[in-house]
């Protein structure tokens, strides 16, 4: 009796800790964006100074279309490439699936800054100039074996009776495919495109090796305002970006609801 | 309309012979099973006859059109599957609708249509729910709204049935029924349950092994069985060797091995010519036989056997005994009917007449595999317990 209430409280301190620990810098990061003072020394007052700063400054601007830019295009192509692997890999009788299926899962466990450093001497050797392109090239390649494998968990699970049933109402194999199997493949589309954009927009480590100098993403520039001691916009900017995730997540759990019933 | 001839259609898994060397021919409009236990090669027929499947050898055709090699997608056949198969992100309207939009029918006569059958199998009013959000039963009426749709020559349907309750599928029995006689088109009904087969079907087709035992309608399968497999697959049936000792008009003698080193005789009518001397097997029907305490009155025409009670099993409707004669058992089903006896029930281990008709005894001109080992099946009689049970009365 007396064990299992003070397993019941240990379980909701734990809990509670964990939380604290999780929200509790996001909070104060929130918090902070709004104080009228250049470093965190305390609360000096109400301000929205530091988010007309943010507007205001073009360098901020530049890094944000750039990530924006660098996420949109590897999201579009990681996904595109993943959708085709996954198609591929569903033929079990080919024989390299497996020697494949190696070479797939290993990015993932590889660390970033092998990976990042492995493409910065690729780019030395071959005498690419370092910049938007080096730096899309690195995100389409590390955010490939994510798209592939989350398409391909859910083509793992797909009903092959269904194919059937279709071509038993008449449908030809390329109906087939755009009205069962994409359709049914969307809500893996949709979860391979959110995780390759997530983390496209959040790579510091493999996009400061490949950018080099004149192509800043907003990490690469947060890490180096933060390393100058100037701290305020980047509240700002940080609270701005957890806004923008919230909605983004909002609206793919309506989206996927409402266009799919999944 | 058109009838389906089936010519020397085989097929092979990897070495497996599944279908093998079956022809068949099924008459427009008619409501046909193939019936056999699972392996026996009836999915695989089905689904050579729906496209999915390209026999080895062979040919498949309706009318006079071959459609062995066509597609799926280019034969006038549609099935309903085991699991149902529908579309999980397509609403119940848009499921039915999928056959006619495929066609690129106008849009009209799609909404016209889909409501009419949605109203055949009574889902008119569910259009704009989601297969997850309906039971069973309602998504294999959709998914028989969804293939009648089309206008196929013939419906296939896969054991249709096996995923719903008992209650459930004796209703979807009865429904499926009425359909076809609606439509009017030919159905075949492939199943392993020996009772649905025989409701629902003008012909049965009885298959083990990739081949077709037997074929008729149900009555004669059950009543007339050609063979051991059709007697014991279809039903319940007591199989006795025997061999032929004397023949006298429409009637013969078989003297039969009660294993304890006696014999006795059964006659019976017969419907090919056994010789004298010709081993052959007995298969007696459980309901035909009369089980009573009292030995019955001698007639001619009526066969009498004394027993032992070894074992009783309330089933309900009736009751099966087991009945040791010699070294046989046989089983018997007593239907309770309280205006035939009024009389104590019979007991464990208590001494009794079985008696039936001659003409209910059935000769199969084969003989029961002694070792069992190319049979499908024990002759034995199952649901015996080996520990015998004293009356409940008695403790």
């Amino acid at each position: 009796m007396r064990a299992a209430k003070l397993y019941k409280s240990m379980n909701l301190s734990i809990f509670t800790l964990v939380m604290i620990f999780l929200y509790i810098p996001i909070l104060i990061l929130i918090i902070f964006s709004f104080n009228d003072a250049k470093i965190i020394v305390g609360w000096r007052g109400f301000t929205l100074k530091y988010y007309a700063q943010l507007f205001q400054n073009e360098t901020i601007k530049q890094a944000f279309w750039n990530t924006m830019l660098i996420a949109g295009l590897s999201t579009l192509i990681s996904t595109a490439i993943g959708i085709l692997t996954a198609l591929g890999l569903e033929n079990k009788s080919f024989s390299g699936r497996r020697g494949l299926m190696a070479l797939i899962y290993t990015p993932l466990v590889i660390p970033d800054i092998l990976m990042g450093v492995s493409l910065a001497l690729l780019f030395n050797f071959t005498r690419v100039n370092t910049g938007m392109i080096t730096v899309l090239i690195a995100h389409i390649t590390f955010c490939i074996s994510y798209t592939i494998i989350v398409v391909q968990s859910r083509l793992e699970g797909f009903d092959y009776s269904l194919v059937e049933a279709a071509m038993d109402l008449g449908a030809k194999p390329s109906a087939i495919f755009w009205k069962i199997k994409f359709p049914l493949m969307m809500p893996g589309i949709i979860a391979a495109a959110l995780l390759a954009f997530t983390l496209s927009i959040d790579d510091f480590i493999i996009t400061f090796f490949t950018s080099g100098r004149g192509f800043d993403t907003l990490p690469i520039y947060v890490e180096g305002t933060i390393r100058r001691g100037t701290i305020t916009t980047i509240n700002s900017l940080s609270t701005l970006m957890i806004g923008a995730t919230l909605l983004l997540v909002v609206l793919t759990k309506r989206i996927r609801g409402s266009l799919f019933n999944l | 309309m058109e009838d389906i001839r089936i010519e020397h259609l085989s097929k092979d898994f990897g070495g497996f012979t599944a279908v093998d060397d079956v022809s068949l021919e099924i008459r427009s409009g008619e409501l046909f099973s193939f019936l056999g236990p699972s392996g026996c090669g009836k999915t695989t027929l089905l689904r050579m006859i729906a496209g999915f499947e390209i026999p080895k050898t062979g040919r498949i055709l309706i009318g006079n059109q071959d459609i062995t090699e066509l597609p799926p997608y280019q034969r006038q056949v549609n099935t309903i599957f085991q699991n149902y198969s529908l579309f999980p992100h397509m609403t119940l309207f848009d499921n039915v609708a999928f056959g006619l939009r495929i066609k690129r029918t106008a849009k009209m006569e799609i909404i016209e249509k889909v409501r009419y059958m949605l109203s055949l199998v009574k889902m008119e009013d569910q259009s704009s729910k989601y297969p997850d959000q309906i039971s069973g039963g309602q998504k294999q009426r959709i998914a028989i709204a969804r293939a009648l749709i089309n206008d196929p020559k013939v419906l296939l349907l896969d054991e249709p049935l096996a995923a719903l309750d008992l209650k459930l599928r004796q209703h979807m029995l009865i429904e499926l029924m009425n359909i076809h006689d609606a439509v009017g088109i030919t159905f075949i009904y492939v199943t392993h349950d020996q009772g649905e087969a025989m409701s629902i079907s003008d012909r049965v087709a009885v298959m083990s092994r990739g081949q077709i035992i037997q074929q008729g309608p149900p009555d004669d399968i059950y009543e007339r069985p050609t063979s051991i497999f059709s007697a014991y697959f279809i039903g319940e049936t007591n199989l006795i060797s025997g061999e032929v000792t004397g023949i006298e008009d429409e009637y013969v003698q078989v003297k039969c091995d009660n294993g304890a080193g006696e014999f006795f005789e059964i006659d019976s009518t017969f419907h090919f010519h056994p010789n004298i001397g010709q081993k052959l097997t007995l298969s007696l029907r459980p309901e035909k036989i009369a089980v009573s305490r009292f030995k019955p009155r001698h007639q001619d025409d009526i066969n009498i056997l004394r027993g032992v009670i070894e074992d009783i099993l309330y089933l309900g409707s009736h009751t099966q005994y087991i009945v040791r004669v010699g070294k046989l058992k046989f089983r018997v089903f007593s239907q309770h009917k309280r205006v035939y006896f009024d009389e104590k029930a019979l007991d464990w281990e208590e001494s009794v007449w079985l008696f039936w008709h001659d003409t209910d005894t059935w000769l199969i001109a084969e003989e029961v595999d002694e070792n069992g080992r190319n049979q499908d099946f024990s002759t034995e009689a199952p649901y015996h317990r080996a520990l015998k049970r004293s009356s409940p009365g008695s403790e």
